[in-house]
């Protein structure tokens, strides 16, 4: 039974906590406390109607699936580039290393507009699956920027260095002997990385999809300028929160805010319970 | 299984871990390797298993060649220092890996869970397959770390510093029990340490490195009591030296002549190493040289002295029954009990550690 307070050497506990409370507070628990407030003052019936209208349901699923995505193709990926970053020494490696964290760094809009022009049908990469196009003349144009396709790509984009940066030092302290004693038992590399290595970094990955994940979610900079923004197909629920406050619909943003609220709340808890729970088989949790 | 060692060399960089290295491993023997940090034991452990590649020369299992052979094929059995345990399995999972994802013979669940039971017995700890490593205390984890090694019927046993990560009494009872497990099972082991003792009290035979080279093979006895270069005599036990020089057998410290009988060595300047216990005082002049204490310290059971001998105040060490009457200042003559002679290497050997230069 933890205690609540116990007499230390160390003093400051009141002062402290009671800091954490009003900060924490002021930034974070008032303003969200406010946003269901406001939502429940709706009524269910209301709040039932705005979510299952046909442009906001579709932009809350496209939200959320695109995120859940791209944050499962960054754990696959992401896990691959802290692998060589870690695990192997090359020329340029600590600029590879650096270029990781560009997503982090940049303004959101700079990004945006940069993986636009890129991605756009006449831009460097997206003219390569235009019309005219080789790939098009085998599988058919392909279009990536005003599409979800686009929303995807600036996804990835954002929440790569999630994953990379939360595995970096589980990788680096993962020990070689575990390894070198899969083999000497006899197993091959795969089986050694499918039964020995994954697993043992499986907390954190997913504590890095996760990060991935709730950043996408909460992405806008970014996607506005690659989405295209067609309503029902490429918009997201951040930007429909936007376009409702636009039109002074309150009511309207303040419930898809607690929808996206619950439902990323619901996610992240899931994922830090599904987390705790290999930790503690682990070992960690000491 | 039995092993021969044919030449072994591994460089890193410009510094030889192994410089060439010949050893025989005899099939059912428990042999250590013994020798100081850096002394190219672990790496002569890893070599065989596979973990580490040579840069020339082959090891033979039996009589088949198994240098190009890769770790997964060598069918050892390994036990890191660390355990190196599988945290997310179980410990069945742990010990049973091997034969689920091993190169050997697939076998039924029923059979694989059967052979854990029995290890589990072996190794006395019945009843926590269940368990997981982090449940488990550092004398338990190596346990099952063996386990897991023998469980894939390994042709020799190799084990890296195994007790080097746990208390010492907890590590006195493991010795005593790898000791009857290697007695039960028969494998060929080899394991590595730096703690004499160790090597000395659990081994058939003893293999001393130094700085990447076999110094002496053989039984603990033989290491002890007939040391074969100046390194091993200063490794293993204490001892303190003399400096001599050696014409037709006969040494002489100081100008004088030292009545210890014939020594060996080419002639030249030499070494006489005596142990602390092999030092025994008599009356001034009665000795082989006379000396002065300079330093009385307890030590367990025993005294010991600093004596100073000759000009230039050799230091020799002597073991005295604490009820011998001596204090700081008194002369006595030194008679040696046995000693062994070197050809001098110049610098004098550091108790208990590694020397810097070879005898020739």
């Amino acid at each position: 039974m933890p205690q609540f307070r116990t007499p230390s050497a160390i003093p400051g506990f009141g002062l402290t906590y009671g800091f954490v409370w009003l900060y924490l507070s002021i930034i974070i628990l008032i303003p969200l406390g406010a946003v269901v407030l406001w939502a429940s003052s709706l009524g269910p019936e209301r709040l039932y109607a705005i979510l299952t209208r046909s442009d906001t349901f579709a932009a809350l699923r496209l939200s959320f699936s695109l995120s859940l995505l791209a944050a499962a193709v960054n754990a696959v990926f992401g896990l691959i580039v802290a692998w060589v970053l870690t695990r192997y020494s090359f020329p340029g490696k600590r600029l590879l290393d650096a270029s990781v964290d560009l997503p982090f760094a940049l303004p959101t809009a700079v990004a945006g507009i940069a993986l636009t022009a890129i991605y756009a049908p006449n831009g460097w990469i997206g003219s390569l699956f235009a019309p005219g196009s080789l790939w098009a003349s085998v599988f058919g144009p392909l279009k990536i920027a005003y599409t979800p396709l686009g929303i995807f790509v600036a996804l990835v984009f954002i929440g790569l260095p999630f994953v990379v940066r939360t595995l970096q030092p589980v990788l680096i302290d993962l020990d070689k002997e575990l390894e070198e004693a899969s083999a000497t038992l006899g197993a091959r590399r795969p089986t050694t990385l499918f039964r020995v290595v994954f697993p043992t970094l499986f907390p954190a990955l997913l504590t890095g999809f996760a990060l991935a994940f709730a950043r996408a979610v909460g992405e806008y900079g970014s996607v506005i300028f690659i989405a295209g923004n067609i309503p029902g197909v490429s918009e997201i629920a951040p930007l429909l929160i936007i376009t409702r406050l636009e039109q002074f619909d309150y009511a309207g943003a303040t419930a898809i805010a607690t929808a996206m609220l619950a439902l990323s709340f619901a996610i992240l808890l899931l994922v830090n319970v599904t987390e705790a729970w290999s930790r503690k088989r682990l070992g960690h949790a000491r | 299984m039995e092993l021969k060692i044919r030449n072994l060399r591994k460089d890193y960089g410009n510094f030889p871990a192994l410089n060439g290295v010949n050893l025989d491993i005899r099939s059912g023997e428990l042999i250590a390797l013994l020798g100081p940090s850096g002394s190219g034991k672990t790496t002569l452990l890893r070599a065989i298993a596979g973990l580490e590649s040579p840069d020339g020369g082959q090891i033979f299992f039996g009589d088949n060649d198994a240098s190009r052979q890769s770790v997964q094929h060598r069918h050892v059995g390994f036990v890191f220092q660390h355990y190196a345990l599988f945290r997310h399995m179980k410990v069945l999972d742990n010990i049973a890996f091997g034969m689920r994802h091993g190169q050997g013979p697939k076998q039924s669940e029923a059979v694989i869970r059967k052979r854990v039971l029995e290890l589990l017995d072996l190794v006395q700890l019945n009843g926590l397959e269940g368990r997981y490593p982090a449940q488990l205390s550092g004398g338990q984890r190596q346990r099952v770390a063996l386990a897991r090694a023998l469980a894939i019927e390994p042709k020799v046993l190799l084990l890296d510093e195994p007790f080097g990560a746990l208390d010492a009494q907890v590590r006195k009872g493991l010795r005593r029990w790898l000791r009857q497990i290697h007695e039960e099972t028969g494998h060929t082991t080899v394991f590595v340490t730096h703690d004499q003792e160790e090597a000395m009290e659990l081994s058939d035979r003893v293999a001393v490195l130094h700085k990447g080279d076999l110094q002496q093979v053989g039984t603990p006895d033989e290491i002890y009591d007939s040391p074969a270069t100046p390194f091993v005599y200063a490794f293993i036990g204490d001892s303190t030296s003399l400096p001599v020089t050696i014409t037709n057998g006969a040494a002489t410290f100081e100008g004088a002549p030292l009545s210890v009988g014939r020594v060996d060595p080419p002639d030249g300047p030499g070494r006489i190493h005596i142990r602390p216990q092999d030092v025994t005082l008599v009356a001034a002049g009665q000795g082989v040289v006379d000396g002065r204490i300079i330093g009385l310290r307890r030590s367990g059971p025993y005294r010991r002295a600093d004596i100073a001998v000759g000009q230039h105040a050799h230091r020799i060490e002597a073991l005295l029954p604490p009820e011998l009457d001596v204090s700081i200042g008194d002369q006595f003559g030194l008679a040696f009990k046995r000693y062994a002679a070197f050809a001098d290497d110049r610098e004098p050997p550091k108790l208990g550690l590694a020397r810097e230069k070879q005898a020739a």
